[in-house]
């Protein structure tokens, strides 16, 4: 028993003395070319510290990587930070106590003052105490707009969503697949939310997701939307990729005159050597309302023993929103950063264009701002049943109203 | 044997029935304890679970069957229910005829026999996932059988069942079947290796036909072999999950959803719990359904027999 104390003892001197540098796990969902390299500028970042960034990288998506993650917190071998999209998707790990409260970090460094929008902060915020840092804003609502397709038609690239559906027309005629849509729940509830915000505008996107009234939602303005949903279900009934990168290649190719996806299909461009305005084009809002949603990636550090590792974690907390790290993070993800008194001026047109509209105030809280997992799941349940199949927008009208008003 | 025991066993008193093979019972401590703790135990937990509002963690807030109605009143469950209804009665009818008609053929004494049974049986050397993805790529239309055949000159030949609500179940049908036959005709080859030659020569006096005598004398002998295959093909329905997740996701839009991967999602990506916990337990209660009686038929049947 003496040895083993003995033991034990000289492990924990020695431990204690090998790590002067204090490693922490980070994991996250990170796995494509872009998004490999963006989470690259982090770990530089922090290893010239003097720590170690030890990458936890989860293959798959969110929806994969969230359940892993969340699963490990909970059996109690936590990592010592991870991302997750800010929003309600750990409201209930912070209310059982098990993320750290970040509250003097975000004091010392002056967050509620520099975090452009607000409402970033706000979706980090309980009771008044903040559990996580906002590395990054990406926005839903961009129609991406291929060159190639409009010269194959011999039409001039849409400036808005009205004047894309009524050149669809003549893109059929062409050969090209009008609208690119990958045949996944989530990307046709992101298309169907893009398509709300430009046909019915914000009150009543508002009213429906924000305020959770079933009777907007069944009220004309959103029938108008669902309209314009099913419409845009036809022009997408000849695209039957299944990811949303492979629908974007249709767009890059020429195949596809457009596709509805968040800002991270910039990257497939970049990738792809195609210059914006040139090669394609983006809209924001849909060229209808000048307004983006705010959602994006957070970074939430669940509690710790180890006071070391707490004090490292609160160390990286700060790192992760300091300028430098903000600007060359956003840089190679694409998305716009949370910090508004950084100069971007080495982002291209689209990001350009999206920074316009986060610095004159066209923003809304995202989905998963709004709306649980459960509802989301739903709804994509929903869409995915409505956009693969020949339901009337009537119906799926009725129905999303109902799940409105469960909604909690 | 009796005998053996009685002149061991001289002792007055018997020792009791409890403490008789101590070892055995020791080492069986472990299964008994896995057994009635996790099996057991998980599964009343999660019945006692699914009557609550759970989200992201379980939590004892009692909503009765909130949980149930909404369930039931869920398209997609609906949809994951038939399909596997649809996906069970196929499977189960054809691996079974498929299984037993390969096996036959093997058993009529044909050359490169070994070679046949290992090719049949090579698909269950894959996962359900290799399986599922190889039948997705060779079931495209683009680049697949479709794209094939038509490369032979038949232009209009059309084959791309995975893209159509009304057939992506027979898409994932035939990747089942060809994954799973393999392994049922091996039982069943088994079964048939087991029938005494003294049957065959017998039939054969007696001029009965090869078909007839499979179908009159042999698979009434089988009868404890299909047994057997049927609770292997009717545990692989159940948990089908894998294949379709490999396959097509549910597509397309929630046409090939099975109630497994209902549960999977409400419980993970939808964080609700409660949700998934009563649609795991309306899965358990449709399995107890079709096996009690069946058990009663099975096992309690011999006892007047």
């Amino acid at each position: 028993m003496k040895l083993t104390t003995k033991l034990l003892a000289a492990t924990a001197i020695m431990s204690a003395s090998a790590v002067s540098a204090v490693e922490l796990e980070v994991t996250h969902w990170w796995t494509s070319g872009g998004e490999a390299a963006a989470v690259g500028k982090f770990a530089d970042a922090w290893n010239a510290t003097g720590n170690t960034w030890v990458d936890g990288a989860i293959a798959g998506s969110g929806g994969t990587a969230r359940p892993i993650i969340i699963s490990r917190i909970l059996g109690g071998d936590p990592m010592a930070a991870t991302q997750l999209n800010h929003g309600r998707q750990a409201e209930e790990l912070i209310e059982a106590g098990m993320m750290l409260d970040l509250t003097d970090v975000a004091e010392a460094g002056g967050w509620t003052d520099i975090v452009n929008p607000s409402s970033l902060l706000d979706s980090c915020t309980l009771d008044g105490k903040i559990y996580c840092v906002p590395v990054n804003i990406h926005s839903a609502q961009w129609l991406w707009l291929s060159h190639d397709a409009y010269e194959k038609a011999g039409l001039d690239v849409p400036a808005d969503w009205n004047e894309f559906v009524a050149s669809a027309a003549a893109l059929d005629a062409a050969g090209v697949v009008p609208l690119a849509m990958g045949q996944q729940g989530w990307q046709q509830n992101l298309a169907f939310g893009a398509i709300t915000i430009a046909v019915a505008g914000l009150d009543a996107w508002r009213d429906v997701t924000v305020n959770k009234n079933a009777d907007t939602a069944r009220g004309p303005e959103y029938t108008a939307v669902f309209e314009a949903v099913a419409n845009a279900r036809e022009l997408a009934r000849d695209s039957n990729v299944q990811d949303w990168n492979q629908a974007t290649n249709m767009v890059i190719t020429g195949m596809a005159g457009a596709q509805l996806m968040g800002d991270w299909a910039q990257g497939e461009f970049s990738v792809a050597g195609q210059i914006e305005g040139q090669d394609y084009s983006c809209l924001p809002g849909l060229g209808l309302n000048a307004i983006l949603d705010t959602g994006g990636d957070a970074f939430y550090f669940p509690v710790n023993d180890d006071p070391e590792i707490t004090a490292a974690q609160k160390e990286l907390a700060a790192l992760l929103i300091s300028p430098e790290v903000q600007v060359s993070f956003n840089l190679a993800k694409g998305s716009l950063p949370v910090r508004g008194d950084i100069d971007m001026a080495a982002a291209n047109g689209c990001m350009q264009k999206g920074l316009g509209i986060l610095a004159d105030g066209g923003i809304l809280p995202s989905g998963d701002q709004s709306l649980s997992a459960d509802t989301q799941t739903q709804i994509e349940d929903l869409m995915a049943e409505f956009w693969s199949g020949d339901m009337p927008a009537a119906d799926a009208q009725a129905r999303y109203a109902d799940l409105i008003a469960s909604a909690d | 044997m009796s005998v053996v025991e009685d002149g061991t066993l001289k002792s007055p008193k018997r020792p009791m029935r409890l403490f008789r093979n101590p070892m055995a019972k020791l080492a069986s401590i472990p299964m008994i304890l896995t057994a009635v703790v996790v099996f057991m135990g998980g599964t009343l937990w999660t019945v006692v679970y699914s009557f609550t509002g759970s989200r992201l963690l379980p939590k004892l807030n009692w909503v009765g069957l909130d949980q149930y109605e909404r369930l039931w009143d869920t398209p997609r469950w609906l949809i994951s229910i038939s399909n596997l209804a649809l996906y069970g009665a196929c499977s189960l009818v054809l691996t079974l005829t498929i299984g037993f008609f390969l096996a036959a053929l093997l058993d009529r004494k044909i050359r490169f026999e070994s070679a046949f049974r290992t090719i049949f049986l090579y698909p269950f050397a894959l996962s359900f996932v290799v399986t599922g993805i190889a039948w997705q790529w060779i079931l495209n239309p683009d680049f697949g059988m479709e794209s094939l055949v038509q490369g032979w000159g038949w232009e209009s030949f059309r084959f791309d069942p995975l893209n159509d609500p009304d057939t992506v179940m027979f898409g994932l049908l035939i990747a089942g079947i060809w994954q799973g036959s393999g392994l049922i005709m091996c039982i069943m080859l088994a079964g048939l290796r087991g029938i005494d030659e003294d049957i065959w020569k017998a039939a054969r006096v007696d001029g009965i036909g090869t078909v007839k005598t499979y179908i009159r004398i042999i698979i009434p002998m089988m009868r404890p072999v299909f047994v057997t295959a049927l609770v292997l093909i009717a545990s692989g329905i159940i948990k089908l999950y894998d294949l379709v997740v490999a396959q097509t996701n549910g597509g397309p839009g929630i046409s090939s959803e099975v109630p497994a991967k209902y549960v999977i999602e409400y419980m993970f990506r939808a964080q609700n719990l409660g949700q998934g916990f009563a649609a795991s337990t309306m899965m358990l209660v449709s399995v107890i359904i079709i096996l009690i009686p069946w058990a009663y038929l099975e096992f309690g049947g011999k006892k007047n027999a």
